[in-house]
Formats: C-alpha cells, sequence, structure tokens
C-alpha cells in the first residue's frame, strides 16, 4: 500500500501533496477542472485538452477501467490529471485493463488524494493557471519551480497543427452520398462517428490545410473541428474559413470551430476566466426556445456583444448560467456553429440534432 | 411559458399515515411545494390525515384540512373553498395519486371546476397499468421483460407456462409492491399467483422474466411543459435486482457506470418520460442493465415525487419538490434559477464531487414471525444517508447513522464467524447483508464465492475487502505507535474513533485526543451545493469529511444545536421530526443562530432552508462533538428529537456542553426506576409496585412481593422495545432470558400489572416553576397495548373530575419536581377511580404534534422559547381551540407482513398515525372503534 507520492505545484504557489497515479515524472500545463461525473476516458483522450492538465470533480476515477472503443483520439494528449480518489481496481467485464496501466502506457503522470474541492475552489477564485505534476521533486521546491516556469502560456498558444492529423484519412462508407471536408485543430473521433451515423463520408485534412486542397476533393460541406489552445492567434484557419464561407457551401463548426468561424466573421474571441468544463451546461437554443444539456470544454469563447451588434452573424444559442454565445449562424449562409460539443462524448445527447440540420442543409444544396 | 396567472388557489394532497412505503418523504415534499406556490402568490389549501407533520401546519398552507384522505373530504374542501382552481395531486405520494383519480372518475374536480395540474392522468394509468407501460416501452423501443398481465389464476398459469422459471410476479396499483413475488420453482406459483391477485385493487398482476441479479439503477428526471428535462440524480443499487429499490442501499452518483452505457440509459428515461404524456414535475425512472452493460431494461416510471425524489433531493441539494411546484403552475426549467447557487439557472444537471449511500433501517422485531427476507415488496421503515468524500467513507458514516448499536461496518467484535449462516445470508438478503459481506471477507470467504452468491458489482465488494486490509494494517499498531498518516487514511475512509479504538485495543477517548489535539487530525466541513464547486453557493448544507479546506466558516452570532431524531422507525417516526422543526423556527424567533444535526434524508428538519446550517451528519457521539467544537453553540437541545437525541445526553454533559432545558440530571432521574419511584413517593403520587433485577433469579424472587401479572420492561428502550406482559412464572423467566440475550447488561423492571385498568397521558409546559398541561388524551383500549399503538381521544371522554384532577395535581407535581425545563409527557394507569403513575418522559412526545394540531397551538415553539429560557410559561396565553374530540387513529404495516398477526401489546408496533375529529360521543366511528377496543391484545 507504500505508494509513491506526487506533488502539484500551481503558478500562484499553491502546492498540494498526494499520491502518484499513472506514470512517474514531472509534467506541467495550464490546469483546468471538470464536473462530469462519467466518461473519464473519453476526457483523457479529447484532444481539445492538449497541453492541459484536467482535475475531474467527481469523487472516484478509474472504477470501470479502461475499454478501446471509447477513445476520442489515438492517444491522451493531456498534461496530467488530479483525481481525489483513484481506483486501482475496477469493474466491466469488457474492459481491456486498468486505468492505471493505461496512464502508465501513454506516460500520463497524475496525482490523487489530494483535496480536490480545495484546489476547485481555488481554480473558480483565482481563475485558469499553470500547474505541474511531478513525483521526482517531492522535496526540491526550487527545483520544481524550475519545470513550472517551462510551461507555456496558454493566451496565444496555437496547438492545433500539433495535434492534428499529419495526413488526410477518410472516416465513413465511401460510398456515402455526402462527402464532407474536416478541417483537424484536433478533432474527437465521435464528431466523425456521427458524421458517419448519418450517412456522410468525412475526408479529415491536417489543419494547415489551404482552401483550394480541401475543395479539391469536391465535398458537399466542411467541418470545422474541435481544438486546443487560442483561436486568436489561427491566421491560417481563419483566413481558410473565409474562402470555405465564400463557396456558399454548408459549414459546421464546434467548439474552437466555431471560434474560428466567428472570427472568420469579424467576431473576436477571448480567454474567460475558468472556462466551462463538464456534462451539465445549460443551453437554450434561441430559435426553438427549447433547452439542453450539454457538454463543454472551452477556456475560450466569442465576444457576445460584438455578435448582437455584428450584421453578418446573429446568435442562436446562449449558454443560461453566465449567459455567453453558445451558438450563431451566418446570416444567409448555411454556416453555424456552436461552442459546446453535440457530439458528447462523454455527456448527454440533447444536441445531437445540430448534426441533422447540418446534414439536411447539404442535401437541401 | 411563463407562470399561468389563472391558478390563483392550489389544493394539495398529501399521502396521510406513515406506512411501510411511503413514509415522511411526501412531508418534506408537500411543504416545501406548498411553501413554493405560496412563494408565488398562491393560495394554497392542503389536506392531509396524518398530525404529525410540518404540511399541515398553519405555517405551510393557507388553509389545513385534517381530514381523511377520501373523496368525500375533498367535495367537501371544494364546497367550503369555491374559488380553488387547481389540484397538485403528485407531491402525496401513490395514495394523493389514487384520491386524485378516484375524484375524476367521480367528476368531482369538473363539477368544481377544478383542473389538474403537474401530472395528467393517462400518464399515471400508463406508468401504473403494467400492461399499458409495457406495450409503450415496446413501441418506443425500450427494452422490457419478457412477461404478460393476467386477471385471472388461469391465465396467470398459461403465462408462466410460456416465460418458464424463475419469475416475477407484480401486483398492479399496490404501494411500495405489496403483493409481489419471485418464484424460483413451479411449485410455489400456485399460492404467490393467488396471494398477488388479492393484494391489487384491481386482481391484476404481471407476470414477468426474472431478471435477478442484473444491476439496478434509477434516474430522477424532470420535465417541464415544453419538454425540457434534466437529470437531477443517477443511483445505483448496491443490492442488484431482486431487492426492492426501498429495501436497497443505494448510492448516488452511479459509481461503475461507463458514459456510454450511462447516457443509453438517459436517453432511454427521455423517451420514456416524453412518451407516457405531457406533464411538468419530478419522475422517477427505474433501469435494469445487464452485468455486461449490454442490455437495459426499462422497469418503471413514476410521473410524481418520490421517496428516491427525496433522496436525490438530499443528495445533490437540487429541491425537487420546490421546482416540481413551479413548473406545475407553468414555468419553464429555464426560466427558474438554482436556488442553491443563486446565480445559475434551474435548468441544469447537478454534479456532485462526493458519494451518497442510504441504506434502509429495518424494524422486523416488531413483527416477530415475519419472512425477514428482503425481496419485491418493501419492508423498511427508514432509511438514512452518509455523505462522504469517497464510497467508503459515505458508507461508514451511513453505518453510524443506523443507531442498530453498530460503530460502523465491522471493527467492533461483533462478526459473524458461522460459515453456514453466512453464506446463507448472502444468498437470502435480510437487513444485515452488508455486514455479513464484510464478515464474509473477514472470515476469509473468497471473493469470488461472495460475488456468485450475492451479485454484488464487483467495484463495491473490492471496496469492502479493501476496508479489511486497513484494519490489518492498523491492527499491528498501539495507540502510541499508530503512525499519523494511517490515522488519517482510517479517518478519510469513515472510520469511527470507536472502531479505530476497537482495533488498537484503547478507549474512544483515546483515539480522538490523539488524532485531534496531537497529529491535528479534524473534520472539515464541505458544501453540498449542486455543482461540485463550479459556482459559489448560498445554501448553508454541509458535511464532513477529512481534508485541507473548512467551508463552514463559524459566526460570532449566539447559536443553538438541535439534534434530530435519525432514521424513522416504529416507536420513532416523523412526529420528533415535527417537533425538531418546531425547536429550530423557534429558537430563530428568539435570534439564535440555528444547527440542525441529522441524517433521515426524507425529513423536513434536513430540508437545507429550515434552519440557518444544517449538518447532514450522523447523530453519532463523534460527529456531533466536532461541531459542537467548531460551532461552539450555547448548548444542545435533546429534547425534541426523540430517544436518539436524548440518548446522547449523557456524554454531552459530561464533556461540560450545556443541555438546554431539562438538565441531563432529570432526564437520567426519569429513566432510572428506581430513583424515581423515590420522587414519586416523596410527592405522594401513587404508582404500581414494582422492583428492579439484573436476572433470572432475582425476577423469580421479586415476582413473589410484586404478584402476577407483571409488566417486564428493560431500561433506556424506544417504544416498549423488548416489554412483556407474564402471568407466571415460566413466562417470566422466558422472557428475561430473551431480554437480556437481546440487551445484555439491562436492568429489567418489573411492574405490577394493573389488569383492566384505563390509560391516559399527559403533555405539559413547564419552566421549573410553572406548569401547563396542554392535553390530556384517554386511550381507548384497556391498558396494555402500548400508548403508540391505542387510539387516544382528545380530551378524555369517560374520566370523571375526581380523576382528571389526580391526573393534573400529579403532573404538575411530577414536572416541578423534575425541575423540567420544555416538555414533558406522564402515562397514567387509573384502575377504581385512582391514578397510578407509569413513567414520566421530560421531553416532546408523540403526542404533542397531535395536540398542537387538534388545539390549534404552537406548543413545540412556546417550549422552546422556555427551554432557552427566553419566555416563562406564565407569558403564553393559551387559548386552544377545544371543539368536540380529536381520536388519534394508530395506523399498522401488517399487511406487509403476511405471516404476522396484528397482536398489540405493551411493545409498539404501528408505523404512523392518523387524526380523526368527531362532534360528539354518539359519532358511529368512535362507538366502532370502542365496540372493538378488546380485539387485539396479546400479552
Amino acid at each position: 500500500m507504500n505508494q509513491q507520492k506526487a506533488t502539484l505545484l500551481l503558478a500562484d504557489g499553491t502546492i498540494f501533496k498526494g499520491t502518484l497515479i499513472g506514470s512517474p515524472g514531472t509534467n506541467g500545463g495550464e490546469i483546468c477542472f471538470n464536473t462530469g461525473m462519467t466518461g473519464y476516458q473519453e476526457i483523457y483522450t479529447d484532444p481539445s485538452y492538449t497541453g492541459q492538465i484536467v482535475v475531474t470533480t467527481t469523487s472516484h476515477i478509474g472504477n470501470y477501467g479502461v475499454i478501446d472503443a471509447e477513445v476520442e483520439s489515438a492517444a491522451p494528449t493531456i498534461a496530467g490529471i488530479v483525481v481525489n480518489s483513484f481506483s486501482q481496481t475496477f469493474s466491466r467485464l469488457d474492459a481491456n485493463g486498468s486505468l492505471q496501466d493505461y496512464l502508465v502506457k501513454h506516460g500520463i503522470t497524475g496525482i490523487a488524494d489530494i483535496d480536490t474541492r480545495k484546489l476547485v475552489r481555488h481554480l473558480r477564485s483565482k481563475g485558469a493557471m499553470n500547474a505541474v505534476i511531478s513525483s521526482e521533486y517531492e522535496d526540491d521546491l526550487a527545483g520544481l519551480k524550475v519545470q513550472l516556469n517551462l510551461v507555456p502560456d496558454m493566451n496565444g498558444l496555437e496547438l492545433s497543427s500539433e495535434v492534428c492529423t499529419k495526413e488526410p484519412f477518410y472516416f465513413g462508407d465511401e460510398h456515402a452520398s455526402i462527402k464532407v471536408a474536416c478541417l483537424d485543430f484536433g478533432i474527437k473521433l465521435n464528431i466523425l462517428r456521427n458524421l458517419a451515423d448519418r450517412g456522410v463520408y468525412c475526408k479529415v485534412f491536417p489543419a494547415k490545410t489551404t482552401f483550394e486542397e480541401l475543395q479539391a476533393w469536391n465535398p458537399d460541406g466542411f467541418f470545422l473541428s474541435n481544438g486546443p489552445g487560442d483561436p486568436a492567434v489561427m491566421e491560417y484557419a481563419v483566413h481558410t474559413t473565409k474562402q470555405i464561407l465564400e463557396s456558399g457551401k454548408p459549414v459546421f463548426g464546434i467548439c474552437l470551430g466555431h471560434q474560428i468561424l466567428a472570427e472568420a466573421c469579424g467576431i473576436s474571441t477571448y480567454k474567460m476566466h475558468h472556462g466551462h468544463r463538464g456534462l451539465n451546461h445549460p443551453i437554450k437554443n434561441v430559435l426553438t426556445g427549447k433547452s439542453e444539456i450539454t457538454s463543454q470544454n472551452h477556456g475560450f469563447v466569442v465576444n457576445r456583444e460584438e455578435v448582437e451588434k455584428s450584421d453578418v452573424v446573429e446568435m442562436t444559442h446562449v449558454h443560461l448560467n453566465d449567459h455567453t454565445v453558445a451558438g450563431i449562424r451566418v446570416k444567409g449562409k448555411p454556416a453555424f456553429s456552436v461552442q459546446y460539443h453535440p457530439e458528447s462524448s462523454p455527456g448527454p445527447h440533447d444536441s445531437r440534432y445540430l448534426f441533422d440540420d447540418f446534414v439536411s442543409f447539404m442535401h437541401k444544396n | 411559458m411563463p407562470k399561468d396567472s389563472s391558478i390563483k388557489h392550489v389544493l394539495l394532497i398529501g399521502s396521510g399515515p406513515i406506512v411501510i412505503g411511503q413514509a415522511c418523504e411526501f412531508d418534506y415534499s408537500g411543504s416545501q411545494a406548498s411553501r413554493s406556490l405560496r412563494e408565488e402568490g398562491i393560495k394554497v389549501t392542503l389536506i392531509n390525515s396524518n398530525p404529525a407533520t410540518i404540511m399541515t401546519d398553519p405555517v405551510t398552507a393557507d388553509n389545513v384540512y385534517l381530514l381523511p384522505l377520501e373523496k368525500k373530504s375533498i367535495v367537501k374542501i371544494l364546497q367550503e373553498h369555491p374559488d380553488i382552481d387547481a389540484v397538485l395531486p403528485t407531491m402525496g405520494g401513490q395514495t394523493a395519486l389514487n384520491l386524485a383519480i378516484d375524484c375524476e372518475k367521480g367528476g368531482v374536480w369538473k363539477k368544481f371546476g377544478v383542473r389538474m395540474i403537474g401530472v395528467d392522468i393517462d400518464a399515471i394509468d400508463t406508468a401504473e397499468n403494467r400492461e399499458k407501460f409495457k406495450a409503450l416501452m415496446e413501441k418506443i423501443g425500450v427494452g422490457v421483460c419478457k412477461g404478460d398481465t393476467a386477471t385471472s389464476f388461469l391465465q396467470g398459469k398459461e403465462i408462466a407456462q410460456e416465460i418458464g422459471f424463475p419469475l416475477i410476479i407484480r401486483a398492479s396499483y399496490t404501494l411500495g409492491g405489496a403483493g409481489g413475488a419471485f418464484v424460483e420453482k413451479a411449485e410455489d406459483f400456485e399460492k404467490l399467483l393467488s396471494a398477488g391477485l388479492q393484494a391489487s385493487p384491481v386482481h391484476e398482476v404481471l407476470i414477468e422474466q426474472s431478471i435477478l441479479g442484473w444491476k439496478e439503477y434509477e434516474l430522477e428526471v424532470m420535465r417541464d411543459n415544453i419538454g425540457n428535462m434534466i437529470v437531477i440524480c443517477s443511483i445505483e443499487n448496491f443490492d442488484p435486482m431482486g431487492v426492492h429499490t426501498g429495501d436497497s442501499i443505494t448510492v448516488a452518483p452511479a459509481m461503475t457506470l461507463p458514459d456510454t452505457v450511462y447516457q443509453r440509459m438517459r436517453n432511454y428515461a427521455i423517451t420514456m418520460m416524453n412518451s407516457i404524456g405531457n406533464f411538468a414535475g419530478g419522475c422517477n425512472v427505474q433501469f435494469a442493465v445487464s452485468p455486461d452493460n449490454s442490455e437495459i431494461i426499462g422497469i418503471e416510471i413514476n410521473p410524481r415525487v418520490s421517496r428516491s425524489s427525496a433522496l436525490a433531493s438530499k443528495a445533490t441539494g437540487y429541491p425537487i419538490a420546490k421546482v416540481a411546484a413551479k413548473l406545475a403552475i407553468g414555468y419553464n426549467l429555464d426560466e427558474l434559477t438554482n436556488s442553491i447557487t443563486g446565480t445559475t439557472s434551474a435548468f441544469f444537471e447537478p454534479a456532485i464531487d462526493y458519494v451518497i449511500v442510504k441504506i434502509p433501517r429495518w424494524n422486523f422485531d416488531k413483527f416477530k414471525g415475519s419472512d425477514r427476507r428482503l425481496g419485491l415488496s418493501m419492508k423498511a421503515v427508514g432509511e438514512v444517508m452518509g455523505i462522504g468524500r469517497n464510497f467508503q467513507e459515505a458508507l461508514q458514516k451511513a453505518c453510524q447513522s443506523l443507531e442498530i448499536k453498530r460503530n460502523g461496518l465491522g471493527a467492533d467484535g461483533k462478526e459473524l464467524r458461522n460459515q453456514e449462516e453466512l453464506l446463507y445470508s448472502l444468498a437470502n438478503p435480510s437487513w444485515n447483508r452488508l455486514f455479513h459481506v464484510y464478515d464474509a471477507f473477514k472470515l476469509g470467504i473468497s471473493f469470488r464465492t461472495i460475488q456468485d452468491i450475492t451479485k454484488i458489482d464487483k467495484w463495491f465488494l473490492k471496496q469492502i475487502e479493501e476496508l479489511i486490509q486497513i484494519e490489518n494494517e492498523i491492527e499491528k499498531y498501539k495507540i502510541d505507535t499508530i503512525p499519523a498518516e494511517l490515522m488519517d487514511k482510517a479517518k478519510k475512509r469513515g472510520y469511527a474513533d470507536r472502531q479505530i479504538a476497537h482495533l488498537l485495543n484503547c478507549l474512544e477517548s483515546e483515539v480522538f485526543n490523539k488524532r485531534y489535539h496531537e497529529m491535528g487530525i479534524k473534520r472539515v466541513y464541505k458544501l453540498v451545493d449542486t455543482c461540485a464547486a463550479e459556482f459559489e453557493a448560498q445554501t448553508p448544507y454541509y458535511y464532513s469529511t477529512f481534508g485541507e479546506e473548512n467551508e463552514s466558516t463559524t459566526s460570532k452570532k449566539k447559536k443553538v444545536v438541535v439534534l434530530g431524531s435519525g432514521p424513522n422507525r416504529v416507536g420513532q417516526g416523523i412526529e420528533f421530526d415535527y417537533s425538531c422543526v418546531h425547536g429550530v423556527l423557534a429558537a430563530k424567533e428568539c435570534g439564535y443562530e440555528t444547527i440542525m444535526i441529522n441524517c433521515n434524508p426524507e425529513t423536513v428538519s434536513t430540508d437545507p432552508d429550515i434552519s440557518d446550517k444544517l449538518y447532514f451528519e450522523p447523530v453519532f457521539w463523534e460527529h456531533i462533538y466536532e461541531i459542537i467544537l467548531q460551532e461552539k453553540p450555547e448548548g444542545v437541545i435533546v429534547q425534541l428529537g426523540g430517544q436518539t437525541a436524548l440518548k446522547l445526553a449523557e456524554k454531552l454533559d459530561k464533556y461540560g456542553i450545556k443541555i438546554i432545558g431539562t438538565s441531563y440530571e432529570a432526564l437520567d432521574l426519569a429513566e432510572d426506576r428506581g430513583r424515581f419511584s423515590t420522587l414519586l413517593k416523596e410527592n405522594e403520587v401513587p404508582y404500581p409496585e414494582f422492583g428492579t433485577i439484573h436476572n433470572t433469579d432475582e425476577a423469580l424472587e421479586l415476582c413473589k412481593t410484586i404478584g402476577f401479572p407483571l409488566l417486564v420492561r428493560p431500561s433506556y428502550v424506544l417504544g416498549g422495545q423488548g416489554m412483556k406482559i407474564v402471568i407466571n412464572e415460566k413466562e417470566l423467566e422466558e422472557h428475561v432470558v430473551n431480554v437480556l440475550r437481546d440487551i445484555p447488561n439491562n436492568e429489567i423492571l418489573l411492574d405490577h400489572f394493573l389488569e383492566g385498568a384505563i390509560e391516559a397521558e399527559a403533555d405539559a409546559i413547564c419552566d421549573g416553576e410553572n406548569v401547563h398541561i396542554i392535553g390530556i388524551m384517554q386511550h381507548i383500549e384497556p391498558a396494555g397495548i402500548h400508548s403508540g399503538d391505542s387510539y387516544a381521544v382528545l380530551p378524555p371522554y369517560n374520566l370523571g373530575d375526581y380523576v382528571m384532577r389526580q391526573i393534573e395535581t400529579y403532573t404538575k407535581k411530577i414536572a416541578l419536581a423534575l425541575r423540567t425545563v420544555g416538555l414533558i409527557n406522564i402515562q397514567f394507569a387509573i384502575k377504581n377511580d385512582k391514578v397510578y403513575v407509569i413513567e414520566a418522559n421530560p421531553r416532546a412526545s408523540r403526542t404533542v404534534p397531535f395536540i398542537c394540531k387538534a388545539y390549534q397551538e404552537p406548543y413545540v415553539n412556546y417550549a422552546t422559547k422556555v427551554m432557552l429560557g427566553e419566555k416563562k410559561v406564565t407569558d403564553f396565553e393559551f387559548n386552544p381551540v377545544k371543539k368536540g374530540y380529536a381520536i388519534k387513529e394508530p395506523v399498522f404495516s401488517f399487511h406487509k407482513f403476511p405471516n404476522v398477526n396484528k397482536e398489540l401489546g405493551p411493545e409498539m408496533k404501528s408505523t404512523g398515525e392518523a387524526i380523526y375529529f368527531i362532534e360528539d360521543l354518539m359519532d358511529d366511528y368512535f362507538l366502532k372503534i370502542y365496540a372493538e377496543r378488546n380485539l387485539y391484545l396479546s400479552r
């Protein structure tokens, strides 16, 4: 039972001491918290968390092990995990192994047995900040601080071109009637599954693919994916998206893709205090009047005031807690996007209709 | 849609007396709903026959009708209040729904222009009618068990032949699963089939494929008029399919579900709710999941608030009934604010960062000869909830809340070590299976065997197995050598100091001193905030754990702690919660910051809106003591929370903590029969001859001087536990042996039993100098039946002036002699016009709420102000409404135990009570019960 110890150091000097989980080592990133109570494997493999340390607020993690079928990308790219109580043993008949082994295999370092609620309350009041988890600097705070200082600032950080696919790949049935070109900024697999399930054949392109290359495949529509990093420094993607919009073909954006679409329409984005991450975010569709519970994971958001003043876009969805923009559409064009994750893996399936909307736009075209 | 402004006056239907399957959760939901409606400027008229409820208080509703829950009463109310325009039937359990349907069928609502809100009849019908439900599920693609409905014996046999065994019988339209059964073998089938057909009021049963051993889940969902839906809480049953969910240990959030499976279940719940009808409010949906997660079956849907929704409210902090009431009057979820945060939307799904474990509380000891095995029909009388930062801590805290003389799960030397008995218990779950799972691990029975037999999910079993490993580690040390890290670990896993003391072979106080003072391992308090700390919360609802940060800040105001009454059980029910709530409200009026400590999720006292601070904690010494150390209150009120609170008085007194009101010394004096009799003698108050004994030899000696019949009763027990009337030496010896086996080292009293005497009781408020008798009640049955089980009449119906004067004089004498400050209840036996005192209880009794309701005066409020020293008895103007008579009608749950005869004696067996007003003694109802007064008396 004598487990190795680990330390979590925050940029403001706050320290937590706990037990090591996953792979021994030292790793830093921007620390954020997710309030979801299910779906840890999907969260850990979501490329949008690249470069981030994820605190899960739920009391137990690891209970049902890991399973190959429930990943959102080939491997986790998170910078570390923080949990309250970590289960070494798991219960699931069809699991492929324990979360512990999975973390070790992918070199993810984490810390458990700390007062995560205290940490979350701290982040809630102090805002997002960098942090480092280590099993190596237990008595060497100075050394750990050096490691912490190596972590880059998320503001102004471009990560999509790092995490996206290096070569284009296909997803779905090649005989499908509809073809969608997906611009991969860190795409979650469940987006592709949802499109494929609706009779869409997807070709996934690296983030920096030019419009001409996308257009050369002659798609029926374009998809702008989710992903990590600051949208304000992704001029290449904004440029491509402007050209896509000019094509007049249907466009659908999710999360980072939504922010890129907004930027392409002249709307700016900014970094939130501590973001929205969880599976319980209330969104109202202002067009239908119906509300939906959504899965969210974002630290940046589009400027509401600019959306309201804009002649180009209009707000379609609003976050009911803080009234930030949760969805927009481009006036007069079959282009729309949402800040949240309708593919929701993990999370409620309330917003899957957005994929239907996208597909029906393409059918109409 | 915003509020429907055409609704101006709502009729709210309560759930009636407490019975197994329908307990005080509906007082919680009903009173919350009423407050929620009145907040909107809507008038509320309430009907409930249960006087011991907060919902029937003038503080809760505009008009309260304490009438039987029947059509006649509804018509009377509607005639008196023609402006009632809507009825909300979803807050009072199955009883309220059934009454609403009855009125609908009888055209009552239509006649008076009242519309039903929060539900539609079709939805209820679909949910309750097994056949319709099944057909609908098949239509919308939700899995259901193979099976069919039978309305005749022959039909039932045909269905069984088709689906084979094992199978399940479920009776339609019954409470808490009554009439349901598992049938493993064909030879048991016919008997159980006819029992099921009889139990159903419409003589209809569903016969289904058995899914025994599957994982069982519940989702608490809310829906508004436009179909917005949210899941408030996912609840996983520790006990797999086969044990009624009310009898199952349950855990929230679900612990072993991957997101993919959980979302499938959530989708089904949404589809099911949308398909059964257009209704707005809370809803409970139950599922079974095959152990490999591949198959999900919809078990049932209840479109109303329920026991589970009360649990879900307490588990998450989300006030389901309050919001459901708002939805019923037209609001949509997205138009409401989450009252916990005060800033965010009520349309969201609570995220919790702790674990809750609910454990039911059973009372099989009260139903001799009952089948103690758990199954389809609910048998628990109450429940407790433990909150912790991990499953083990929550589990231990729940076990510490049960008041079954255990200090938690294990580590108390009370393990069962008989392999055969353990294996039987694992396969035939009863109240103690959880403890036996632990014992089985401890004895070395293999993980595989335990899992094969119980089918309990591996993850839960591992958690229990791990506890034994921790204990083994602790046992290597002594109190002087245990490392702080290990102590911290044990505390984080929920171990009580007493359990650790057992493992280290030392005293509880030594463990406390070591960890608290030397090691600094102290409890911290965290908020139940619906949002896992994402937002700041406004509601002061706390639980303890061991961690770094304490979120409970202590104010400088003068404070008072009110100790709650723990889980409901026979002898200690909702009456005590009623008193606690009024104690809190009265102390608030006096300018105190009020702190409530209780662990019963069904109650109003654990509604965080009631007290200034709620600590949802076991009413268990160390938890209370640490709260007191943190809060430093002026004192603690123990006389409102029944025996649970009262029995902590000694320790509080020992630790120099002030007991508000009657002192510990007086409380103890009243319990100590020897000293109490001396006091009676000194005051020239007669009492039946008696003596105390400690073994059978003393008993056989003493009986010679007192003479038979004798009433045998152990000290310090609840609801007359172990009490019996014996008529000869053989019976006496037998019973003394039984008592000493169940309650070792107890002092036993032998009273001469006054055969054929009339019983009466008086409740009074005393400030130490002045006494005011609030009510005297005369029992209808002769002496020998526990006061809780007797019909009783307020005021007495045939006691003469001379007797009444004796009762009044003795009540005053005793109250003053005990230096009572607060409430006191005194029981009398009257024979040949001479009044004898049987016992005195210087605390709020079971009858106080009844008298408050009958006389329409807030006696608990007054008594609390007296206790706090804010008022004297003479400061109040007493103006009781005395009109006719009020009859207290005991309500039993014997129907849950088909093998048990309704036999009444000195040990209490009723689970609830109703109030019935009569104008005079020629009333038919009175004459009937008076004529039957000797019917059920046993010895």
